[in-house]
């Protein structure tokens, strides 16, 4: 067969299931891909005496030994898990998270670990302490983040799906920059168990595909109850393979903010072409309020960096990682956290001790929870009267690297559009929906929880409409 | 402030009790006194990343109990919290703990009211290596995990306490009643019950609290009372000598009654604590609440009522017995065993709690003895019939100790039994008297002063077999008193 990589996983589970295609010899077409990669995508490639044995037996398995690529903080038994920080440079766990696991028993095995903003605090990337990964698209411009290394690795064609993570857009933000497809599931349908949390509440694993049957392939492997995760729960629906072609019935609703301010007339533009195409599938578009969503960037702010504040406590030199030492031991933890973690971790590591602080916690943490409680009755009250809201995943296309490093602010700004589904716990999806100078816009579809069925089946229908495809011929992962 | 002034001490305790359940409070590692270091450990208490926690509900079961035997009101539902600050033997950074929703509000256990009980874990064990043996300035520090996440109640009283010996005796009261309740070892030398002390004074007669400081981790009931008795010295002297207490953690060290500072009001921590994302709040269900109840046993307070009301002990037996469940097992066990010879309750009571104890050991468990319950109920109520003298029936009790077996039989075979009545006593009493004409002169003339020589004398001839009353008796029967 003839450049195997070309193929979907989807097709290449099902030509190793038809016994067309040895799942060793996809392997090792990936590995010698990811390997030569010169996006910075990988922190780690897996080497052919460790990809022998994670291969082999896996044709007869549902996922057909398609490789998986996965985020760095994933915890993996023996790989370094570094969570793209200097703090955890080297860091070996002795276990591998729960969804890693299950992925690998269903037919995944581990190609890579994939580059990503230092513990998923970023918008570009660009705060790896592994480097900058840079967009297939356009080695100038960012890919996203914080799963850049994700979306770079199968945009680029070097993996054939990945594994990423979502706390306020960090897996659909990144694949609408670099033109895939970004799933985050609804809060608590995948285990958090060996993934090194960013924001507890927030934090949720999800695929990112090439296409809209891959990530629902990828999914339906990853839920499931965890008994290690307190937060996790079962399903209710068995996930399944899109099949819809029309829109018929469903009503999408754009949120009355959306105006275009803040948008780029390119994405908006393809934003407004890919409702006209659901209304020629059948689809209803109606205006939808969704009065609290524009606080959700504030309350993103303050309650994922109060999380991470604590969450990022246990990296003090005591037990592994980096230690800078010192003669006495408040200057060995200064020193080892000063040296170990990065200008925006640490940024962030400030606002929320700042915000969960005596006399403050009130008016900040306790805000913002109640906040998000708002945010996520807005939700509940529009699927009322639409099926899915939809938005542009991001204001703009790839932005260039460098370009917003000096204002965190306006980095922010780019999940305006992906961080309230975090915070309402529902799931969401970003597609790629053309081009706007050349490079990918995404269009997100959000539904209620536990709704991935339905959000899979209507991204499906869009996809097709859309043909991003005959849009987009040389699009990386082909003209890899 | 004038040193005439009489302060009134306000104690209020903080215990912590380790609950003996098998696994720790959020993962699944064994819970081991005395293994080897980091032998139970996992990623969950070791903090590694990714790591995450699921409550352990024997924990919360047992949390349950606590409440439901100190009366407290149970909170709705389980809700954790987490409180962040740094130290080596917190591998997350924080401790997992409860907040503003603790398991039980509330509730009184014999005079003292509780203000609350919480669920938390325990931190890690850090031995401080060189001369120091705190971390500050020790040459090398290391951790043993394998005590970090082990399930903690914290048992908060409100301030009730007046002075060092009710504080003891009341920590007395809890830590039997919790034993009652299987809930933990309560081993103060093994750090499975832990106690610290908020003292303050307020002038005798006046409401508002005086500055309280705190007493940190005293660890045995000793210490405890040693050490509120030095701090309140210490305060008593601060407040007659015209100063201000100041509000800090103290610490008291046994060996030269020293108490110094460990830390001001000024370093205290900001403990920024926020609710535990981690872990669900999970509702307390009417299943849970029946299960605790069900596994309520008879707690000392009522049983020393019941002492008290059915065999008729004094309030002081009543409580000893109570609150050493294992002597109350014991006592009532040779009630119930004494078939045919059964002993009034008062003087058994007082064989267990004196002699027997006495001479196994403070902490035994007669249980564990050559000591039958029966056994000890057929030797008293042989006293009682004055079969036996009370110096007797203490050498019966050594063979019992000794070897076991019936009190009647080793009555016999040593010759212990009493030589009792006018029959036998009378001459033995006679030739006393006639040996010792001068006392006999003293006795008849009303000065009844040296009729010890003459008890004295009768028991060297009967080897302590007669009995004193009995020997008077007839003394004052042939002078014709």
């Amino acid at each position: 067969m003839n450049d195997i990589t070309a193929l979907t996983a989807k097709q290449a589970a099902d030509a190793v299931a038809k016994g067309d295609l040895d799942p060793t010899e996809l392997f090792e077409a990936y590995r010698t891909r990811a390997a030569a990669d010169e996006l910075n995508a990988y922190t780690w490639v897996a080497d052919e005496a460790g990809a022998g044995g994670s291969v082999s037996g896996t044709a007869a398995l549902p996922l057909g030994g398609v490789p998986l690529a996965v985020k760095d903080l994933f915890c993996t038994e023996g790989v370094p898990s570094q969570a793209g920080s200097r703090i955890l440079e080297g860091y070996c766990p002795p276990y591998t998270a729960t969804v890693v696991d299950q992925l690998a028993r269903a037919g995944a095995p581990l190609l890579a670990k994939t580059n990503q903003d230092e513990f998923a605090m970023g918008s570009s990337n660009e705060n790896s302490a592994y480097g900058p990964v840079l967009n297939p698209w356009d080695h100038t411009r960012v890919p996203g983040g914080s799963s850049g290394g994700s979306a770079a690795a199968v945009a680029g064609g070097s993996a054939p799906w990945a594994l990423g993570t979502d706390t306020g857009g960090s897996i659909r933000q990144p694949a609408a920059l670099c033109g895939i497809v970004g799933l985050k599931p609804t809060y608590g349908t995948v285990s958090r168990y060996g993934m090194i949390a960013f924001a507890s509440s927030l934090d949720q694993a999800g695929p990112l595909t090439r296409d809209v049957t891959d990530a629902a392939l990828l999914y339906g492997h990853m839920t499931g109850r965890d008994p290690r995760d307190s937060t996790s729960l079962q399903h209710p629906e068995a996930i399944t393979l899109p099949t819809a072609t029309r829109l018929d019935g469903i009503t999408l609703g754009v949120p009355d903010d959306l105006t275009g301010e803040g948008v780029e007339d390119g994405v908006m533009a393809r934003f407004e072409e890919t409702l006209e195409l659901a209304v020629s599938l059948g689809a209803t578009v109606r205006r939808v309020p969704l009065p609290n969503a524009d606080y959700g960037l504030s309350a993103y702010y303050v309650i994922a960096p109060a999380e991470a504040s604590s969450n990022l406590a246990r990296f003090d030199g005591v037990r592994y990682g980096k230690r800078v030492p010192a003669d006495d031991l408040v200057s060995m933890y200064t020193r080892t956290r000063h040296d170990g973690f990065g200008p925006e971790v640490k940024r962030r590591i400030m606002l929320g001790t700042y915000a969960l602080s005596s006399g403050y916690y009130d008016a900040y943490y306790g805000k913002a929870q109640r906040v998000r409680t708002k945010i996520a009755e807005d939700f509940k009250n529009a699927f009322e009267s639409v099926d899915f809201v939809v938005t542009p995943t991001t204001p703009t296309v790839a932005f260039e690297l460098g370009a917003k490093t000096d204002d965190p602010l306006s980095m922010y700004l780019n999940d305006y559009f992906t961080v309230p589904m975090p915070l309402a716990g529902i799931p969401a999806i970003s597609i790629p929906a053309g081009l706007s100078d050349d490079l990918p816009v995404g269009f997100q579809l959000a539904g209620p929880a536990f709704s991935e069925n339905r959000i899979l089946d209507a991204a499906y229908a869009l996809e097709q409409a859309i043909g991003f495809a005959e849009q987009a011929p040389d699009r990386p992962w082909v003209a890899a | 402030m004038s040193p005439e002034i009489e302060y009134e001490p306000v104690i209020g305790l903080e215990i912590h009790v380790q609950l003996a359940t098998a696994t720790k409070m959020f993962c699944g590692c064994e819970l081991r006194f005395g293994d080897p270091p980091n032998t139970h450990t996992c990623p969950v208490c070791l903090g590694l990343p990714g790591a995450l926690p699921v409550t352990n509900a024997q924990a919360i079961h047992y949390g349950l109990m606590i409440g439901m035997a100190l009366g407290s009101e149970l909170a709705p539902r389980s809700v954790f919290h987490r409180k962040n600050y740094f130290y080596p033997d917190l591998p997350k950074g924080y401790q997992i703990s409860q907040y503003d929703e603790p398991l039980c509000l509330g509730g009184r256990l014999g005079d003292v009211r509780l203000h609350r009980v919480h669920l938390e874990e325990d931190a890690a064990k850090l031995v401080h290596v060189g001369s120091s043996g705190r971390l500050h300035g020790s040459d090398a520090s290391i951790v043993d995990f394998n005590r970090g996440g082990t399930p903690l109640a914290e048992i908060v009283t409100e301030p009730d306490l007046r002075d060092a010996t009710q504080a003891a005796e009341w920590l007395r009261l809890l830590r039997a009643t919790l034993r009652r309740l299987g809930v933990s070892d309560v081993n103060m030398e093994e750090g499975s019950l832990r106690c610290d002390a908020n003292i303050s004074l307020r002038p005798v007669g006046t409401e508002p609290f005086g500055t309280k400081t705190e007493l940190k981790n005293m660890n045995s009931f000793r210490f405890i009372e040693r050490g509120i008795r030095a701090e309140i010295a210490r305060q008593t002297q601060i407040l007659r000598g015209g100063g201000t207490v100041e509000q800090e953690t103290l610490h008291f060290d046994p060996r030269t009654e020293a108490i110094t500072s460990l830390r001001s009001k000024e370093e205290a921590h900001d403990y920024r604590y926020f609710p535990e994302p981690d872990l669900t709040p999970v509702a307390i269900s009417q299943h849970m609440l029946d299960r605790a109840r069900a596994a309520l046993p008879e707690l000392p307070l009522d049983r020393a009522a019941r002492f008290e009301r059915e065999h008729g002990l004094t309030a002081d037996s009543a409580r000893l017995l109570a609150f050493r469940t294992e002597l109350g097992d014991f006592f009532e066990q040779a009630l119930a065993d004494g078939n045919g010879s059964r002993p009034e309750p008062q003087p058994l009571a007082n064989w267990v709690a004196n002699e027997l104890v006495s001479r196994l050991g403070a902490d035994a468990d007669p249980a564990d003895s050559k000591v039958a319950p029966g056994a000890l109920a057929t030797l008293v109520a042989m006293v009682s019939a004055k079969e036996v003298t009370q110096g007797g029936a203490r050498q019966v009790l050594d063979t019992l100790v000794a070897h076991g077996g019936d009190p009647k039989a080793i009555v016999a075979a040593e010759g212990l039994g009493a030589v009792g009545g006018a029959d036998e006593l009378g001459p033995v009493v006679a030739d006393a008297l006639a040996a010792n004409p001068d006392v006999a002169e003293k006795l008849r003339s009303g000065d009844m002063k040296p009729i010890g020589v003459i008890v004295g004398h009768v028991m060297r001839e009967t080897k302590g077999r007669a009995d004193g009353g009995e020997v008077t008796r007839l003394v004052r029967q042939q002078l014709g008193l």
